[in-house]
């Protein structure tokens, strides 16, 4: 049953600023992600040259080399603004901190056998390095980019994995202690296994074309390394030998993972579909990256997997592919 | 964040395994390719690990803290609404205020949030960098939550319309965009000088204050609220400007020059563009918290001057430039409600003469000059009202080269004479509001020949709405730049006296009041 509740009601003169009225009409109350998205970028009449970056204007669509008519044209599929964005991710924080701290209380950590236990701080502890990498990463698309509606989720993102970096420090302190930090940040630096990756990640460090950057990192690295360490190594491998409690220390990356590629692929489709050049660039780009990927990854594999690692990667390699197939930049067979 | 770990770490190591333990030094890429914007600017830094971390928030905690303001905020911005909040303000005057805050402020704080995401970049330490990758997120929902809570008057109220679009092109509105445009294109070292020390530290009382006193003065929940929950944000901002000048004094004697020369240049551009936030106080609320040059004594001569006595120890001068502001602060506030009420048919807001009993305030809280200088001249405007004659001035000002403000503030010593100042560059003539600006330009001739100055690209046929054709017969050029302003001639601008805003507060307030 309603109650019949009356409010005073005034005929307002509008329901929206007039430039979301030009996009989406005047009788339409948009959301608040609409209205704190679109066209907030100050696009006209800028001011002055930067002095970081003379040749071109504070904000430029010539940052990188695809081509939009319009940036708005991206979308958030998670339609994530400030509010949004921190109020989903303070309810998956709360989840890991019961996680953590049950792991803690009922001492989960004795009972996962020695082996597992330093196989996965072997794996995990260096890849805090490299969500560090990411959340540089992207920053820099968010400072360099153009338009609200793609540089606001890269600021998302690179907070995000922030977060796992921090997230990841902590498994390593629940785990082992400050010195297995330590070792692990040697390995990153010094061990054979890992140079590889780290020279591929230096390498996206001084990547200047931001949606290229985005590519690399967002598309292909993390395409590839997520499901590799996460669904692959913890959730398979090591839950089958004895580490089924690691599982719920890396959900959070789990469930982050397949959220923020409903992103990445809606902004990839989206360049893509505007012209036959962008996605051109854009499979370029996979091409460039993808292979190098693959292979940095694959002795940091072996570290879990051993003779596995390279079938393993193989199939990573093949569910890359098919949702790059899916979102529009197919990669080009090999002529056989 | 909550871990309890084996070996007990204090909570300073913890953080730094959660920060700087993430960092490397890189070597299949030299640092200075990683970090390409850390030497053209001539700071020199040598040891980025002396950074102290100003606050220590690791994201989950960062995540959990904002989320329940957030939770908070929007919850009273949907109650403010539901409840036609609007109609419980102290006059619809004040909506004026609320205008001209949207049509500046949201522009400033997202120039702000990408300002902070290339500095969250670009600083080589990684303390600064996240403290700077959490600012640049803060900004963005400073952004945010303004425009969100903004929307609701935009409902009912003229003059919020398109605020976007004229934040890109007002004549007025040039001024805090091309203060923010100005910070973003310096380079990383200058604009957290310009930004975190001068603006946030050293002015962010006397612009929060008064938007958000304001707003609690004059019964504005919804405005208020977001002002309140951003507080705890700016707190962190604050400590931020101040570790971070600490940080480059102590790195390198050398570094004091360029520093002083920042200060100096970014507390000026600072008090340019709070003119527009003295007339606010003084003329636009209709409660008023205290004068324009009570807030300037507490918050910069007393307040500041503590911070300037502590920063003396690195050999930091308070700027040359505070004088001149002690002689203006009698004069500010009326000379720019004097240029935005004869502008007022140009503004997407409304401008008023103030009643009696306001003109008896203001000559009480500015005994030496209001009487003298300024009651006559409103006054004179409102016996041109009266006799239906209301004045509108529809030149356009010559403006500042540097801030942009029009040629409108004394000498300091004369305040019956305007100032002007020029330099001849590369065979042109620029003009400037006084010594201060003039200087800054003559530093850097090359960056502010570029400015976009409103009323010469009016002069230079950019301004006119596009499709007019400025040959034709019965070209009406006042009109095209309205059009291309997007000012709603007759419903944004002109005098409250008779604005639509005013009937319908009236009829509304009545219908929700009465039966």
């Amino acid at each position: 049953m309603q109650i019949d509740l009356r409010t005073v009601a005034i005929e307002p003169l509008r329901l929206t600023f007039d430039h979301i009225a030009r996009r989406l009409g005047p009788d339409r109350q948009p959301s608040r992600y609409q209205e704190g998205t679109l066209d907030i970028q100050p696009c006209d009449n800028l001011q002055y040259r930067p002095t970081w970056d003379p040749a071109r204007q504070l904000y430029d669509p010539a940052r990188t080399r695809i081509v939009m008519r319009d940036w708005y044209a991206f979308k958030d599929p998670r339609q994530y603004y400030y509010g949004a964005w921190t109020m989903a991710r303070a309810r998956q924080q709360e989840a890991v901190e019961s996680s953590f701290a049950l792991f803690e209380s009922r001492d989960l950590g004795s009972l996962i056998p020695a082996e597992t236990r330093h196989t996965a701080l072997q794996l995990l502890l260096p890849l805090r390095h490299v969500a560090y990498a990411a959340n540089l990463n992207n920053t820099a698309m968010c400072a360099y980019g153009y338009g609200t509606a793609v540089t606001q989720p890269c600021m998302f993102q690179a907070m995000d994995q922030l977060g796992i970096a921090q997230y990841l420090t902590q498994i390593g302190l629940l785990l082992g202690d400050s010195a297995d930090l330590d070792d692990g940040r040697n390995r990153w630096l010094g061990d054979g296994r890992w140079q590889e990756l780290r020279r591929l990640v230096e390498n996206t460090l001084v990547q200047k074309d931001w949606f290229e950057l985005l590519v690399a990192q967002n598309l292909v690295i993390d395409g590839l390394l997520y499901p590799l360490v996460y669904q692959q190594v913890i959730d398979k491998r090591l839950a089958a030998a004895g580490g089924v409690s690691l599982t719920v220390l890396t959900a959070f990356m789990n469930d982050w993972f397949s959220e923020a590629a409903r992103w990445v692929d809606a902004t990839i489709k989206t360049a893509a579909a505007e012209s036959p050049a962008n996605a051109a660039l854009i499979t370029a780009w996979i091409a460039r990256w993808k292979q190098r990927a693959s292979d940095a990854l694959e002795p940091v594999a072996e570290l879990a997997l051993g003779e596995s690692a390279a079938s393993v990667m193989e199939h990573l390699n093949l569910a890359l592919e098919a949702r790059c197939a899916r979102l529009g930049v197919p990669l080009a067979k090999e002529a056989a | 964040m909550d871990m309890k770990v084996k070996k007990k770490l204090a909570l300073k190591e913890k953080f730094a395994l959660m920060t700087r333990g993430l960092a490397w030094e890189t070597s299949y890429e030299p640092m200075e390719a990683v970090y390409p914007q850390m030497a053209y600017e001539g700071l020199r830094i040598h040891n980025w690990d002396a950074w102290e971390d100003p606050f220590r928030m690791t994201m989950d905690a960062y995540w959990k803290y904002q989320a329940e303001k957030e939770r908070k905020l929007y919850a009273i911005i949907d109650a403010f609404a539901q409840n036609n909040g609007h109609l419980g303000v102290t006059d619809a005057r004040y909506i004026n205020a609320l205008k001209i805050f949207l049509s500046a402020v949201p522009m400033l704080e997202y120039n702000a949030h990408r300002g902070f995401a290339r500095l969250g970049r670009e600083m080589r330490g990684v303390g600064p960098q996240i403290a700077c990758q959490m600012q640049a997120i803060d900004e963005l929902r400073h952004a945010q939550t303004q425009i969100h809570s903004l929307s609701n008057y935009n409902r009912f109220y003229n003059g919020f319309h398109d605020w976007k679009h004229m934040s890109d092109r007002v004549w007025y509105l040039s001024v805090p965009k091309s203060f923010f445009e100005d910070a973003c294109t310096c380079g990383p070292f200058e604009f957290i000088i310009a930004i975190s020390f001068s603006f946030e530290y050293v002015l962010t009382n006397l612009v929060f204050m008064p938007f958000i006193s304001g707003a609690a003065y004059n019964g504005d929940l919804g405005a208020m609220t977001f002002g309140f929950s951003a507080q705890s944000d700016e707190a962190r901002h604050m400590t931020l400007g101040l570790e971070v000048i600490k940080f480059m004094l102590e790195q390198d004697p050398a570094n004091l020059p360029i520093i002083q020369r920042w200060i100096d240049k970014w507390t000026w551009r600072g008090v340019r563009l709070l003119t527009i936030v003295a007339m606010l106080m003084d003329y636009m609320l209709p409660k008023r918290i205290m004068s324009w040059k009570e807030a300037w004594e507490l918050y910069f001569e007393e307040n500041g001057m503590a911070l300037f006595n502590d920063l003396a120890r690195y050999g930091i001068k308070l700027p040359d430039c505070t004088e001149l502001i002690r002689k203006e602060k009698d004069h500010l506030s009326h000379q720019a409600w004097n240029a935005f009420y004869t502008a007022g048919m140009m503004t997407n807001f409304h401008t008023w003469i103030p009643t009696p009993e306001e003109m008896d305030w203001l000559a009480s809280k500015y005994p030496d000059s209001f009487d003298q200088y300024y009651r006559p001249r409103f006054e004179h405007y409102r016996e041109l009202e009266k006799a239906g004659k209301r004045f509108y001035n529809t030149s356009l000002p010559q403006l500042c080269q540097v801030c942009q403000i029009p040629m409108l503030f004394t000498e300091g010593d004369d305040p019956t004479q305007i100032a002007y100042r020029q330099v001849t560059h590369q065979g042109d003539k620029y003009h400037f509001c006084s010594d201060y600006c003039r200087d800054i330009f003559t530093h850097e001739p090359d960056k502010y020949v570029e400015a976009w100055l409103p009323a010469h690209q009016i002069f230079m046929g950019n301004c006119f709405n596009p499709g007019d054709d400025p040959s034709a017969a019965g070209f009406d050029p006042k009109k095209s730049v309205l059009d291309y302003w997007h000012i709603a001639f007759g419903r944004d601008n002109m005098d409250f006296e008779g604005s639509e805003d005013q009937k319908n507060f009236a009829a509304w307030r009545d219908q929700a009041t009465r039966n």
